[in-house]
Parts: C-alpha cells; sequence; structure tokens
C-alpha cells in the first residue's frame, strides 16, 4: 500500500516548512494519472500524522484531470485514464499532465 | 519512516552476500532534529500558507543522487519490476551466466534472504533489503544498499523490486531502465489492469512462454495492450526455465 509511503512523503513536506506550528488543513493536487487513490491516501494520512504537529489536520483532495496532445490531428484532450488515444483513433499521443502529485498549500495556526 | 530524515528506521533491513565484505553501517543519529514534534497550541484563526511542493520531491532528489552516483561509475541499473513469482529471479540467475559485464544484484523483498542467497549462489554479489511491511523499494533503501554493495564500474546492476504491480511504479530509484516481467500465467489482460506499471516501463519481459501451449495467454493482444498505454514499450517474450529467446534479451542489456 504505497499511499502510506505517500502520505509519509506529505507530512514530511509540510513539517519541513511549517516546523512545529500547528496545521488544520493540508490541500494537495492529484492528477489522475499518479497512481494514487484519493480514500486510500485520506485513510493513511491519519496514521502518517499521529503524533505530529499536523495530529489531526484534515487532508482536502484536488484531483485533476490528466491532458494530452495528439500528434496525428493536433487535438489537444483530457483523459482520466492512462490509455493514450485519441478520439480521431490516434496512438500517437503526447502527455501533458495528470501525473502530479503535489502539496498546494496549508492552514496554520 | 522516520518524517524528519527519510531514514526508514521502521525497518528496511540490507543483508550483503559475497565478496567484498559489506562493510559496517552503523544507523546514524538524528542530529540537528529530534523525533518528537510538540503540537503549538492550536489557536483558532488559521491563516494560508502557499507551498507547492511535489511530494515525492524527496525521493525524487535521493534517486538523482543515486542516477548520478552511478552514471560517475559507468554501471547500467536495471530495475525490474513484476508480481510475485512471474520469474524475475529466476531471469536474473540466466542473466548472471550469460552477461559479459559483472553483475551485482539488489534484492527487495519484504522478508527472508533467500533470493540474495539464489543470486549469491549463480555467481554475482547480492545485497537483500527486507522491506518488512513495506510494498516498493525506495531510493533511500537503493542508497542504502549501494553503500554496502560497493558495485565495480562499469557493472550492471540490477534491482529486483518488491514483487507488486502497483507501489513500485510510482518510486524513481535512481535506474537507467525500467523493466516489468509478466508470466503468462498471470493472464494477457494485465497491462490494461495495472496501467502505471506498464506505462512507465522501458522494457517488458513475457516469461514463461514454455507454458504457452497450457495458457490462454494471447501475446499479441498484451502488446497491444501495453502499447496504447506506452507507445514506445519494447515486448520481449522469452522462457527463463528452457533459454528461449534469452539472447534478445540479452541484446538489449548489452546496448545499454
Ligand atoms: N515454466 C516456467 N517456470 C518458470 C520460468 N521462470 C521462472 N519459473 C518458475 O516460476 C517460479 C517463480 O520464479 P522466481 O524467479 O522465484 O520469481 P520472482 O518472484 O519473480 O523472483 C519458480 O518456481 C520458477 O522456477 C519459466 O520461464 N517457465
Ligand atoms: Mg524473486
Ligand atoms: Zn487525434
Amino acid at each position: 500500500m504505497h499511499e502510506l509511503a505517500i502520505a509519509e512523503s506529505v507530512v514530511a513536506s509540510v513539517l519541513e516548512r511549517t516546523a512545529d506550528r500547528h496545521v488544520a488543513v493540508v490541500r494537495l493536487r492529484v492528477g489522475r494519472l499518479a497512481g494514487v487513490v484519493p480514500d486510500a491516501l485520506t485513510f493513511c494520512f491519519e496514521l502518517a500524522t499521529a503524533g505530529t504537529a499536523l495530529a489531526g489536520a484534515s487532508l482536502e483532495i484536488v484531483e485533476e484531470h490528466a491532458r494530452a496532445h495528439c500528434r496525428s490531428c493536433a487535438a489537444d484532450f483530457v483523459l482520466d485514464d492512462p490509455i493514450l488515444l485519441c478520439g480521431c483513433g490516434s496512438a500517437d499521443v503526447q502527455l501533458l499532465s495528470g501525473r502530479e502529485l503535489s502539496v498546494t498549500s496549508v492552514e496554520v495556526a | 519512516m522516520c518524517s524528519s530524515c527519510g531514514c526508514g528506521h521502521d525497518g528496511a533491513r540490507v543483508t550483503t552476500l559475497g565478496e567484498p565484505e559489506g562493510h559496517p553501517h552503523d544507523d546514524h543519529t538524528h542530529e540537528g532534529h529530534t523525533h518528537e514534534h510538540v503540537p503549538a497550541d492550536p489557536g483558532t484563526r488559521t491563516h494560508t500558507l502557499e507551498l507547492e511542493v511535489a511530494v515525492l520531491a524527496k525521493n525524487d532528489e535521493l534517486a538523482a543522487a543515486n542516477r548520478d552516483r552511478l552514471a560517475g561509475l559507468e554501471i547500467v541499473a536495471v530495475n525490474l519490476m513484476s508480481s510475485p513469482g512471474s520469474g524475475k529471479t529466476t531471469l536474473l540467475e540466466r542473466t548472471i551466466t550469460d552477461s559479459t559485464r559483472p553483475v551485482t544484484v539488489i534484492e527487495g523483498d519484504q522478508e527472508t534472504l533467500f533470493d540474495a542467497e539464489r543470486i549469491r549462489r549463480a555467481g554475482a554479489r547480492a545485497v537483500q533489503v527486507n522491506t518488512g511491511a513495506g510494498c516498493h523499494l525506495d531510493a533511500t533503501m537503493v542508497a542504502r544498499a549501494l553503500d554496502s554493495l560497493d558495485p565495480e564500474p562499469g557493472s550492471l546492476l540490477f534491482v529486483e523490486n518488491v514483487g507488486n504491480l502497483v507501489c513500485p511504479a510510482l518510486f524513481d530509484l535512481g535506474e537507467s531502465r525500467k523493466v516489468v516481467v509478466i508470466s503468462v500465467t498471470e493472464g494477457d489482460d494485465k497491462a490494461l489492469k495495472y496501467p502505471h506499471m506498464f506505462a512507465a516501463a522501458d522494457l517488458v519481459v513475457v516469461n514463461k512462454t514454455d507454458l504457452l501451449p497450457y495458457v490462454d495467454f494471447d501475446v499479441d493482444r498484451f502488446s497491444a495492450d501495453a502499447a496504447t498505454l506506452n507507445p514506445a514499450v519494447r515486448i520481449v517474450p522469452v522462457s527463463a526455465k528452457t533459454g528461449a529467446a534469452l539472447d534478445v534479451w540479452q541484446q538489449w542489456l548489452d546496448a545499454l
């Protein structure tokens, strides 16, 4: 369950910047192709924050569509699964975004 | 894992088998930071702190350091990923025999030294990383394994990741290439079921082709599915047991 390792990395990257200040909310941006299940991450976040300055903080996850560019018909399109197929039938598709996994902001006391 | 330094004190164990003897690496102390964090009095007012930090930035930095270190030694590193039992260790045993370059192996498993012992018997040096509950190797574990393995310049380093088709795809180790091994007994629908893994692969070894007469695995269907996830991926069907087509695998490695 890599969501626990991800949750621990979230906690570590926040603590590095907030030190011992109390954190009430952590906001994440998660691309649809990041390979992370938001519910599993939320569950693990509680475990990972226990005993830290983030204990009790809530996790707000904003999921983002992935975007891709078709080299055959030049269209840009959104996708929610990693199947790189354009509506025109071409698989000559370049992924532009969708793998992001970032802490965007936190609420600190 | 220690949240402050990522030292993994939850217990990945690193055990080296074979010469040269692994030099001891004492657990480092936590100077400059502590593991106790006293929560500040939670006030009623909060304010927003914009951060924009990549969650895996720390792993990625460590992976980049591993990559530099390996490049400096002209070592080619291959991260082997698969579900348990697809034949990674068997493939490595054959590869050690066939390789023109010296081979060393970092073995990842939750428990036991079995695979490192198999590699050792096949004639290569190996270090076993036991991740305990951990389902994948990360760049920190590989850095520690490299410290004790001390692979020779110009060698071929394999990292046999923990058997799992999900988590290892997310963690860059500093490898030169990612290889996914799938065996024909696992079913030809696995590319679409585990898309992240196959999307990340540079090459997919389809192993146990000696069993194709007994199972429904359609290599063409599998290859077509993998190509929709990863148009550039190379597919190499082999049998690690009979040795069929292992020369194709060996040629690919030699070209790295
Ligand atoms: N029939 C057949 N069995 C294989 C082949 N490669 C590996 N095996 C068997 O599959 C089992 C698991 O192999 P192992 O190398 O331990 O898999 P790992 O968990 O991916 O390292 C063992 O019993 C191997 O003997 C192959 O090409 N054909
Ligand atoms: Mg194995
Ligand atoms: Zn198109």
